[in-house]
């Protein structure tokens, strides 16, 4: 059946609802540990939207090698990750809720693992672009058509890793290679612009040689467009996604006190019942 | 397993050319056994030996530029799609350049990357410590599931080749030597990652030796022998997983063991062979010879390595004393 695209937005939409409610819940569980609710939030739209619509991938058979591969490079942002794998059909409930339980597959940086959908080991900034050139090349050798998705955040574009890998995506014209930055302004202990300005961000990118497109990094219909629009130029796609860290619940929107945090039971009651109001209203 | 035959003409040839252009004629004989082979170079395919491979392969070939940290991160990609995939480029740069990325990508992972560091220990010492690499084997040894090779010669790098190219797991292999480099191997012989060669043997002192201190430390035993010692020559071409066994054989047998190496004495070959003697009962004390820990002037290399007292003479006298002391 196929889905019109005012009903895969609202699909989207909700199943971004029901990952917030996931987020809560693991950010709960893992209680003293802490989460990185902040940069977990502000991704939430993005990855709904790829594993959800764009991303070519099948949960019963996670190592097809024809598939999409999603790559997190900022590895802190698992709870955007997790919980889009679990609506995506490899992690189960059950699952999610050993969120940084000792042993637990769901660490608070990804650790990989294939057969539930998560690529690579991440949690070192700047690494993940590089690991996409590698995916890209071996699809080019092999002559298959996947595409690789690599999310990074703006503040790991403060390091030259990143733009040794920019440069090289461009040198090889690797069209079927996308990076998303997670353009939240925010990072560890404020805001980017004062501990290392980016300034035109998708300015660099596009001198990088990418073909960039800025995007509201929380508007799914921008999203789905900017990712399934026709790719003529043969460069890599760069987009840049204007988001709000700690996006969805009122208490932690635009505020860095979530980068990595406790959440109170008051926090998590507030946000559950305005989830709950936005659900019943989807 | 693809391998590479070993004749005295090709020890010959490869011994005038050096460590670095044997490899990559190597990997160029090898190649045609590898339709999964990518070979990645950071503007170091020439230094690498590998101009013919290069451009004979274009398709196995990847060019990544002056940029170490992203070739061990695209090294690792290919990998993880079940390519084979080798990198080269000079030690330093392909150790501590992109330390963090081997941590994760290549330890952590595990992804089966084939690191090769060129032109490692001393070699170029002309141009300054900013091109000798005295750390390689300490650094790489203690990131965990990295496989580290240091082989004794021409010979060897070509056997060592053909088995890393075999090996399914993450590997640094350290190339030492100038062109008309001693050689050691001028027959075949078996070489098989983690086991030592027992080149020479003896019953008063072991000598354990690594890179071109292998055949220095043959010579040494030649000289020892003049002064009515008996040394045993072990060729420990694996740094990691250490040969344990062969190590305990020698400490069984010898009065003393002695570890040569080209490298800081701090935390190379001397320090994988001393975590082992440590828990033997009854052990005979080690004398760790290598390099100063510390960075010396522009030299020649042979001036290096006479200076640090890693000549034959210098290891005879060197292990004559220690037995003195006893």
């Amino acid at each position: 059946m196929t889905r019109s695209i005012e009903q895969t937005i609202r699909h989207i939409e909700e199943t971004a609802l029901r990952m917030r409610r996931h987020i809560l819940d693991m950010a709960l569980k893992a209680g003293s540990h802490a989460a990185h609710l902040g940069g977990g939030l502000s991704i939430v739209d993005i990855t709904a939207t790829l594993y959800g619509a764009v991303m070519q991938h099948d949960a019963t058979n996670p190592q097809w090698s024809e598939r999409d591969r999603f790559i997190l490079s900022k590895g802190h942002g698992v709870l955007g990750y997790y919980s889009a794998l679990a609506e995506a059909g490899y992690l189960s409930r059950e699952e999610l809720m050993t969120f940084e339980e000792p042993e637990t597959l769901l660490c608070g940086h990804p650790i990989m693992n294939r057969d539930k959908g998560i690529e690579f080991s991440n949690g070192s900034l700047g690494m993940g672009l590089s690991l996409g050139i590698g995916v890209a090349l071996a699809g080019r050798r092999r002559k298959l058509d996947y595409r690789t998705f690599v999310l990074m955040g703006d503040g790991e574009c403060n390091e030259g890793s990143v733009w040794e890998a920019a440069m090289a995506a461009a040198h090889y014209r690797l069209d079927h290679l996308v990076a998303i930055i997670d353009r939240n302004r925010l990072q560890q202990t404020g805001e980017g612009s004062t501990i290392m300005d980016l300034g035109d961000i998708a300015a660099k990118w596009r001198a990088f040689g990418w073909q960039t497109v800025e995007v509201d990094g929380h508007d799914i219909e921008a999203l789905l467009r900017a990712f399934t629009a026709a790719n003529a130029s043969g460069l890599p796609l760069a987009v840049v996604a204007d988001t709000v860290k700690g996006k969805g619940f009122a208490f932690s929107e635009n505020n860095n006190d979530w980068h990595h945090g406790v959440l109170t039971r008051n926090n998590y009651d507030a946000a559950v019942i305005a989830l709950e109001e936005a659900l019943s209203d989807a | 397993m693809p391998d590479i035959q070993i004749t005295k003409a090709k020890a010959n040839l490869w011994s005038k050319l050096g460590s670095r252009a044997t490899y990559g004629m190597a990997v160029l004989e090898l190649s045609k056994e590898y339709e999964d082979l990518v070979v990645l170079t950071a503007d170091t395919s020439t230094s690498a030996g590998l101009d013919r491979f290069r451009k004979s392969c274009p398709e196995k070939h990847v060019e990544v530029g002056i940029a170490e940290q992203n070739m061990v991160g695209i090294a690792a990609g290919l990998a993880s799609e079940g390519l084979r995939v080798l990198t080269s480029t000079f030690a330093p740069f392909q150790t501590m350049r992109c330390c963090e990325q081997i941590r994760v990508n290549l330890g952590y992972m595990q992804h089966p990357v084939r690191m090769v560091g060129l032109a490692s220990g001393v070699v170029l010492g002309p141009l300054g410590y900013t091109h000798c690499c005295v750390e390689d084997l300490s650094v790489m040894r203690s990131i965990p599931n990295i496989t580290v090779l240091s082989p004794a010669d021409c010979s060897e790098t070509a056997k060592a080749t053909a088995a890393v190219l075999a090996h399914d797991g993450p590997v640094y292999m350290r190339l030492t030597g100038a062109t008309n480099s001693p050689v050691v191997y001028a027959e075949d012989y078996d070489f098989e990652i983690g086991r030592a060669v027992r080149l020479r043997d003896g019953d008063d002192v072991t000598l354990i030796a690594t890179g071109m201190m292998v055949h220095e430390s043959l010579r040494a035993a030649d000289l020892l022998c003049e002064h009515g010692i008996d040394a045993a020559v072990l060729d420990m071409h694996t740094i990691k997983p250490i040969d344990r066994a062969a190590i305990a054989a020698a400490c069984r047998a010898s009065r003393l063991i002695v570890t040569v190496e080209e490298h800081n004495v701090v935390g190379g070959l001397g320090a994988a062979v001393a975590e082992v003697v440590a828990t033997l009962r009854g052990a005979p004390p080690q004398l760790v010879l290598g390099l100063p820990d510390s960075f010396g002037k522009p030299k020649d290399y042979a001036q290096i390595l006479a200076d640090a007292g890693l000549t034959a003479a210098s290891i005879c006298e060197k292990t004559r004393h220690a037995l003195q002391i006893q």
